[in-house]
Parts: C-alpha cells; sequence; structure tokens
C-alpha cells in the first residue's frame, strides 16, 4: 500500500494514550472528541439493534391477518418506542456525533472541537435521555403509544408514560443543540491555516449545514414539548379542543421542528456519500462548490415545507399548494448533489470496495426514497396515500436507506482510520448483498401495499395484504441477520484484523495523511491548506 | 506526545467563546419565540378574553419590574467595563447590585403570583376550570411565560454567583473576562425577553 512511510514514527495513538484516569473511566470522562465518538458509536449501536429487534417484533406481528404474538396494544407501545429510540436516540445524533465528532475536525485540520467538555457534556445528556426514554417503556403506567409524533389531543389524554417520553425527547434534543452549537463554533474557529469555507472537504459543509438547523429548529420541539408536559400536569389546554387548544397547532409546531430534523438525518449521510466517491473513482469531485451550497439549500429551504405532513389535517387550500410547491424547490438541491455524484464517477477509475458499495447503494435507495417524496409531497396523490404503508415506505427509504446505509458506508471507510486495523474484505461484500436483498424486500412491497389501502400504524389487516406482508416480514428478517454478520465482520476486525496502514484507500482528505489510529493530537504540526481538498486529477 | 497534561492546558479562544454564548442566546430566542407564536394565534382568536385577562394584572409592578430588570442590565454592562479597566472591587459590587436586583423581580413575582394563587388562579385549579375558554389560554400562557422567564432569571443567576466568585478568587481579571461578558449577555437576555413579555401580557388593549 502507499504513503506506509507515516507508520513508522513512533507515537501513542487516541487508544492507547493515558491521560488524568484509568480502565473505563478514562473513556466515560474523556474529552477527547475521538473518544467520545467512539462513545457514541457504542450507545448508538446498541440503540440501533434494540430498536431494529422491536421494528422485526413488529414484522413479525404483521405475518398474518388478527393477533399473532402480541396485543393491540403491545403493538401500539412498540410502533412507539421503535420511532422514539430510532428517530431520537440513533438517526439524529448518528452520523454527526459519531462522525462528525471524529471527523470533523480532522478534516478541518483541528487538534479537537472547540469546546472539548461541553462535547462530553453532550454525550451525558444524551446517555440521561436515553435512560429516560428506555425506561419509560418500563414504568408502571405502561409504553407511551401515541406514535413517536405525540400528537395532541391523544397525547394529552393517554393514561401511558407520555411525560417521560417527552421529557427524554425534550432533554435528548439539548443535547443535540449542544452538539450543533459546538460544532458550529469549531468550523468557525478552529480551522486550519490556508483552509478558506471553501476548501473545506465536503462532509465538514454538510455537518456545517446540519448544526444549523440543530441549532435553529430544536429549541421549537423542546417548547412544544414542555406546553405539552404543562398540559398534562396542569390541565393548560394549549392543545386540546374541549379547553379551546387547538391539536393543530401542536402538529405544526411539531413539524415545524421535525420536518427540519429529517434534513439533520439525511444532510451528513449525503456528506459522507461525497467523502467516499471521490476517494473510490480516484476523481476530483464534479461542482464542488454546488454540493457545498445546496447542503445550505436544503437547511434554508427545509424549515419552509413543514406542512406536507399535515394536507389532511385541515389547513387552507392556499397553504397547502404554497408547501407542496416548497417540497418540490427542496427537491432540487437534493437533485443536484446526486447528478454531482454521478458525474465525479464519469471516467473515474472506480474501485469497488465496501464502503463504495454502501455508497452506491445509497444513490440507488435515496433516488427510490426521494421521488416517492414527490408523490408524497403534491397534493393530490398524497390525500391517497396518507397515513398508509407508502408512507413507511417511502419514510425507511430515506432514513435507513438513506442515513442508514450512509452510516455503513462510513464505519466501513473510516474504521481502518478509527481503530487502525482492517477488516475482511469478503465477508463485508457478502453482509452488504444480504442488507440490500432484505431492504427492499422489506420496504418495497410496503409501497404496493399502501397504495392498495393498507394503513399505518395498524395491528391487524385484511387477508388481500398478506401476500405483501409475508414478503416484507421475510425481508426484514433477511435484513437483521445480514446487519448481524456485518457487525460480526467489523468487529473481528478491530479484535484480529490486520493493521491498516494509514491511507488504504488513497484518499486525499487530511484524515489520511496522518497515522492509523490518529495520534490523541491529530497532528504533530498544525497542516497547512494550500488546495482543494480533492486534489486527484 | 503522551505528556498527561496536553487536555488540562489551557487552549484559550475568547472569540470561540463568545461565539458560542450568541450561539445559545439564538436558541434561547427561539425557544421564547415557539411562546410568541402560540400566543399571537390565541390572541387573535380570542382577542376580547386576552384583553380582559390584561386587566387583571397590575401594570404597577410589571412596570417596577420592567424598570429593575433594565436597571439591572446597566450594573452588569458596569461590571464588565469595571472588570476591563480592572477595578475588581467594583466589578463585584455591580454584580451584587445585578443579584440584588434580580431578588427584587422575584420577590415582586412571588406577590404577584402569590395574589392570583390567593384568588384560586393557577394552572390545574378548580376557577382556571370554570373560565371562558380564551381566558383560560391568556392565564396558562401568562403563567407559563412568566414560570419560563423566571426560571431563567434563575439560571442567570447561577451563572453570575459563579462569576462573582471567580472574580473574586481572581479567575476572572482584566486579561480574562470572556466569562464576566457571557454572563452578562445572558442576563441581557433575560432583560430582553421581559421587555417582550411585559407588553404582550400586560399592556394589552
Amino acid at each position: 500500500m502507499m504513503h506506509n512511510t507515516v507508520d513508522k514514527i513512533e507515537y501513542v495513538s487516541f487508544l492507547e494514550h493515558k491521560g488524568r484516569f484509568k480502565g473505563l473511566f478514562s473513556w466515560i470522562f474523556a474529552t477527547d472528541h475521538k473518544r467520545i465518538a467512539l462513545l457514541y458509536l457504542y450507545a448508538i449501536g446498541t440503540f440501533f439493534f434494540v430498536g431494529a429487534i422491536l421494528g422485526l417484533l413488529m414484522r413479525l406481528e404483521l405475518i398474518a391477518p388478527g393477533e399473532t404474538i402480541m396485543k393491540p396494544q403491545t403493538y401500539n407501545g412498540i410502533f412507539t418506542v421503535h420511532g422514539i429510540i430510532m428517530i431520537f436516540m440513533v438517526v439524529i445524533p448518528g452520523l454527526s456525533a459519531v462522525f462528525g465528532n471524529f471527523f470533523l475536525p480532522i478534516l478541518i485540520g483541528a487538534k479537537d472541537v472547540a469546546f472539548p467538555k461541553l462535547n462530553l457534556f453532550s454525550w451525558w445528556v444524551f446517555i440521561f435521555g436515553s435512560v429516560l426514554a428506555i425506561a419509560s417503556q418500563f414504568m408502571k403506567n405502561g409504553p407511551p403509544d401515541t406514535g413517536w409524533t405525540f400528537y395532541a389531543p391523544y397525547s394529552t389524554a393517554t393514561g401511558t408514560n407520555v411525560i417521560t417520553a417527552t421529557t427524554a425527547a425534550f432533554v435528548l434534543g439539548f443535547s443535540s443543540i449542544l452538539t450543533g452549537l459546538n460544532f458550529l463554533v469549531t468550523i468557525h474557529q478552529m480551522r486550519a491555516p490556508g483552509m478558506k469555507f471553501f476548501n473545506m472537504p465536503l462532509f465538514p459543509w454538510a455537518i456545517y449545514a446540519t448544526a444549523w438547523i440543530q441549532l435553529l429548529a430544536t429549541p421549537i420541539i423542546g417548547i412544544t414539548l414542555l406546553m405539552l408536559i404543562a398540559e398534562r400536569l396542569f390541565g393548560i389546554g394549549f392543545f386540546n379542543p374541549d379547553l379551546g387548544g387547538d391539536p393543530i397547532l401542536f402538529q405544526h409546531l411539531f413539524w415545524i421542528y421535525s420536518h427540519p430534523a429529517v434534513y439533520v438525518m439525511i444532510l451528513p449521510a449525503m456528506g459522507v456519500i461525497t467523502e467516499i466517491i471521490p476517494t473510490f473513482c480516484q476523481r476530483r469531485v464534479y461542482g464542488y462548490k454546488a454540493i457545498a451550497l445546496s447542503s445550505v439549500a436544503i437547511a434554508g429551504v427545509g424549515f419552509l415545507v413543514w406542512g406536507h405532513h399535515m394536507y389532511t389535517s385541515g389547513m387552507s387550500n392556499q397553504a397547502r399548494w404554497f408547501f407542496s410547491l416548497l417540497t418540490f424547490v427542496v427537491a432540487v438541491p437534493s437533485a443536484i448533489k446526486v447528478f454531482n455524484w454521478i458525474s465525479t464517477m464519469y471516467k473515474g477509475s472506480i474501485d469497488l470496495k465496501p464502503p463504495f458499495l454502501y455508497a452506491v447503494s445509497f444513490i440507488f435507495l435515496f433516488i427510490i426514497g426521494g421521488t416517492t417524496g414527490l408523490l408524497l409531497g403534491s397534493i393530490a396523490t398524497n390525500v391517497q396515500v396518507h397515513d398508509t404503508a407508502f408512507v413507511v415506505a417511502h419514510f425507511h427509504y430515506i432514513i435507513f436507506g438513506g442515513m442508514g446505509f450512509a452510516f455503513f458506508a462510513a464505519i466501513h471507510y473510516w474504521l481502518p482510520k478509527m481503530y487502525g486495523k482492517m477488516y475482511n474484505f469478503k465477508r463485508a461484500n457478502i453482509a452488504w448483498a444480504i442488507i440490500f436483498v432484505g431492504f427492499n424486500l422489506l420496504y418495497f412491497p410496503q409501497f404496493i401495499l399502501g397504495f392498495q389501502g393498507m394503513p399505518r400504524r395498524y395491528f391487524d389487516y385484511l387477508p388481500q395484504f398478506q401476500t405483501g406482508e409475508v414478503i416484507s416480514t421475510i425481508g426484514g428478517i433477511i435484513l437483521v441477520s445480514g446487519f448481524i454478520f456485518m457487525v460480526y465482520n467489523l468487529v473481528m476486525g478491530v479484535r484480529k484484523g490486520e493493521p491498516a496502514p494509514a491511507n488504504p484507500w488513497n484518499g486525499s482528505t487530511l484524515e489520511w495523511q496522518i497515522p492509523s489510529p490518529p495520534p490523541t493530537e491529530n497532528f504533530d504540526e498544525v497542516p497547512v491548506i494550500k488546495k482543494n481538498p480533492y486534489d486527484y486529477i | 506526545m503522551s505528556d498527561t497534561n496536553i487536555h488540562t492546558e489551557e487552549h484559550r479562544n475568547d472569540d470561540a467563546s463568545k461565539l458560542g454564548m450568541w450561539l445559545f442566546i439564538f436558541t434561547e430566542l427561539l425557544l421564547f419565540g415557539g411562546l410568541f407564536l402560540v400566543y399571537s394565534i390565541y390572541r387573535a382568536q380570542y382577542p376580547h378574553n386576552f384583553h380582559e385577562g390584561s386587566l387583571e394584572l397590575s401594570v404597577t409592578i410589571g412596570a417596577i419590574n420592567t424598570i429593575v430588570l433594565l436597571f439591572s442590565s446597566m450594573t452588569i454592562a458596569m461590571a464588565l467595563t469595571a472588570m476591563q479597566r480592572n477595578n475588581k472591587k467594583l466589578a463585584m459590587t455591580m454584580i451584587v447590585v445585578t443579584l440584588l436586583m434580580a431578588v427584587v423581580f422575584l420577590i415582586n413575582k412571588y406577590f404577584e403570583w402569590g395574589a392570583k394563587f390567593h384568588h384560586g388562579l393557577y394552572p390545574g385549579s378548580d376557577l382556571m376550570a370554570l373560565l371562558e375558554r380564551g381566558h383560560l389560554l391568556y392565564f396558562s400562557l401568562y403563567f407559563f411565560m412568566t414560570g419560563l422567564h423566571a426560571f431563567h432569571i434563575i439560571v442567570g443567576m447561577v451563572l453570575l454567583i459563579v462569576v462573582l466568585f471567580k472574580v473574586k478568587n481572581n479567575r476572572i481579571h482584566a486579561h480574562k473576562y470572556v466569562l464576566l461578558e457571557n454572563g452578562a449577555l445572558y442576563w441581557h437576555l433575560v432583560d430582553l425577553i421581559w421587555i417582550f413579555l411585559f407588553p404582550l401580557l400586560y399592556l394589552i388593549s
């Protein structure tokens, strides 16, 4: 492999660094951004596994009409918990907390984030919120059954643990705000000499746009959840029509945050893909500025499209077509990115290694998820498929096919750098194939089921939907086994794999110029940046 | 490289700290922004009830509290200037005056709320449930907004007490005062929010 000379220098990596504490404490009280990133990785990986098992239980329940393995109320609890865990504890923090933390400072040539102690504090807040969320499942009134959206007025009336769950979401939101704040200041203040904004790699650009959304949108959900909690505690009538309130207002406030939150999930994913494609094509990225600015454009326009979740809730016709128009507008910068990724591959020397396989399948799944999103964004078709399995299929293609596959791509791309070990390519390719097949078997039938009228969040269904539901459940089982195989391969790689060289993929960005795993301070001397990060040809 | 002091050694960047504080202030403004949104929607829906509700608040106490907070904003700004001019004693006095103003504000608030409670007017009370819908929403918003604001006052006071002790121990001095500056910024924010709450809740016509 190339650039092996870097490895011969004697140094202490961040994994072996001895700080003030020993053993476990040297991790959970670490202020090093790389250690905090790994803390997030382990926590989020665990939560993802729990969420996936809950999803699988739902699929098993739906394998036949009627009651199969659980009661209806249990089912309601499980889809709510699945949603809360996956949205608030896995996909929203996911890429930015793990890979943003690990690689944002390195990619901009910094030694750490701007506020390392605040970074550690964010992780603790995240864990505290997660514990609350999990506790809400086991406390005596039973798990919340509102769906992760907590729609009023039902959420103000149900006897389940809504207060604990919403408090958890509030606390997790606080952690998200602090992470976003930290990254914004880091990008503004900590770039290496010579690294102008338009010299930054595109993953930091994506993190930058994401951080603004985290910072500006999350307070809205914070205040909304506080109002919901006050309503439950004191019988205030903000959202309960019996007390003069307006349940539609809750939906508006909820989606003012939760739609931009979709971009908190997908923008870092796009950033990861933008790092991987040039490396495995050995091509300068096509349309650097277009990709960078489209991230900002998505973040900006993304604030103005929340109404498309509410076409059937009762809105004026003017509001509906306006939100529909803006939804089509926000698709444009996303499409710009897709065109740029594909153009980057043109005439490149493509190397089908596991990270690239995941990246290409991301594009494939993202196109399906994105175009079905337009179907949902236009009013007429939305009214037809609103609250059906079609919506479930669509957002899983975006969130799992998009963010999830990008996460898998990122872990295969950066694992050699993070741990200094290489995983087995053959097993990684097989795991990818199983996951890809399982994913499409699981979610594609739900598009068809939804079009035929299968509602979402239903415990039972008409016999005519069974074929699709069975295929979907089989897909779910395949997907989970592929996921287990992938994790097995990565863990084996970390424990027994070959030592990884500093630059296994011949990448051009800064993280590949330092040893694997990186030293505690990242750079021996502060790098001076003179050129575009993707300098291949 | 394996020096244990790597991370305990301070990398000071005052600009970064100030930028961080400003960003945090944005999030606070948006937190209250959500409430202002809800307020404006319900006020548009029940203009009459909101007007009647505001008549039951004491404009005098509200005005006194406004003046108290404006004055405290001035004193905390003076504390910062005093610190920059290396006058530790004056800076500490001004911080203490600011804290006293905050206490005066909270005492006023206590009597204001206490009177309402005395009349049986508080969230969850039987009387509240009997009110007209617009009235109920007005008083719900009144308690929620002023309560959240009072909570921010308390957070600001804790921050200023920390600052006070750091000034006392010379951890904050004429060449390193960013924490005092950030505390002052936060205090101005708390003041600013009240400047909006006062007319929204007390001066409706």
